[in-house]
């Protein structure tokens, strides 16, 4: 008699958890390894074209992008803005944003300075066609039109 | 008594707590980073020309005209044309398979990857768009030339090497098939409007 009622008292043990925190840093690490950090809000619509001759961008760190399209905010109208880094900018810009984003690199890294050109399917070519031309201008030749993998 | 006092253990500090620190950090990591690798057609862009420079005589069979109207119309050579034939059009012209009088001329060139002597086209692609044409077309009509050249790089690629271009690793070869086949686009300066 006296077995059955020591078996009833007996508990079953806790889970333990201490390697949780473990397997979670762990998947902390694998994401601060393979991702990089956004750049910066987008204050314009970017839904870039597709296209399927599209290369891969290396080394994330040596792209400057400039972004180009209608602006988000429905109030600011529809015409194409340019953005650089966080704000909204001109034409004439560009080339101290290039300076600066050339200034912020290594001097060794400076030639592989690609510029992302992250313009909408509905912009107009005039305007990348002027952003070209800043670009030209200042030295910036490796460019980049930013668009999507076909899937065909 | 101080045999009772040797045995009380530390207590063990409550790590539970770690886990959500640790996820909280997880969280913030998902939230500001971006997977995605940025794709896109790759170019390089000629030095500004200064103004009292002239163009360059360039034969007429060695040019292929590509106009892209304000309404996002193509004019291959003044003929309008669909941006489907343009792929097939540019690898004609670039290639000159039978060495038509009408198609570009070729040069000589030293590529010792391919065996020494390789025949370059001098021909040049001429694209030329408005400042209303839209940034989809051009983008579309630059994916077929860059699809044409990576057709005939290919090509190239698996005639010498016996592999696609895609595929080619070794440095020399690809180099050497990127001399042979470049990327000879050329965009016209804008014009002023006034």
């Amino acid at each position: 008699m006296g077995k059955f009622v020591k078996k009833g008292k007996k508990e079953v043990p806790a889970i333990s958890t201490s390697s949780m925190p473990d397997i979670v840093f762990m998947l902390i690490f694998f994401f601060m390894i393979t991702t990089t950090m956004r750049q910066s809000d987008p204050l314009v619509k970017t839904s870039v074209p597709s296209a399927s001759q599209v290369e891969k961008l290396e080394k994330k760190s040596l792209v400057s992008y400039i972004f180009i399209g209608p602006p988000k905010n429905a109030k600011l109208g529809t015409e194409s803005r340019i953005q650089l880094n966080d704000s909204f900018a001109t034409l004439d810009d560009i080339p101290n944003f290039i300076f600066a984003e050339r200034d912020s690199r290594d001097e060794v890294d400076r030639k592989f300075l690609t510029t992302s050109i992250k313009a909408d399917k509905t912009v107009k070519m005039g305007i990348i066609n002027d952003v070209k031309q800043q670009l030209r201008e200042v030295g910036a030749f490796k460019i980049s039109y930013s668009s999507r993998k076909d899937v065909d | 008594m101080i045999n009772r006092k040797e045995k009380k253990k530390v207590p063990a500090i409550n790590a539970s707590s770690m886990a959500d620190i640790s996820f909280l950090l997880l969280a913030f990591f998902l939230m500001t980073t971006t997977m995605e690798v940025d794709t896109g057609i790759a170019r390089r862009l000629p030095p500004p020309v200064p103004p009292t420079e002239k163009p360059p005589d360039i034969k007429e069979r060695n040019i292929l005209k590509v106009n892209i109207s304000k309404n996002d119309r193509i004019l291959i050579n003044d003929k309008i044309a669909d941006v489907r034939m343009l792929k097939d059009q540019a690898k004609e012209f670039l290639s000159n398979p039978y060495n038509r009088e009408d198609l570009p001329e070729k040069r000589w060139d030293t590529i010792p990857a391919l065996g020494g002597l390789y025949e370059v086209s001098k021909g040049i692609i001429s694209l030329k768009n408005d400042r209303g044409t839209s940034y989809e077309m051009y983008i579309k009509v630059q994916d077929e030339l860059t699809k044409a050249v990576n057709e005939l790089r290919d090509e190239l690629s698996r005639r010498e090497f016996g592999i696609s271009y895609m595929s080619l690793k070794n440095d020399e070869q690809l180099e050497a098939v990127r001399k042979a086949v470049p990327i000879s686009i050329s965009e016209a300066e804008p014009e002023e409007y006034k």
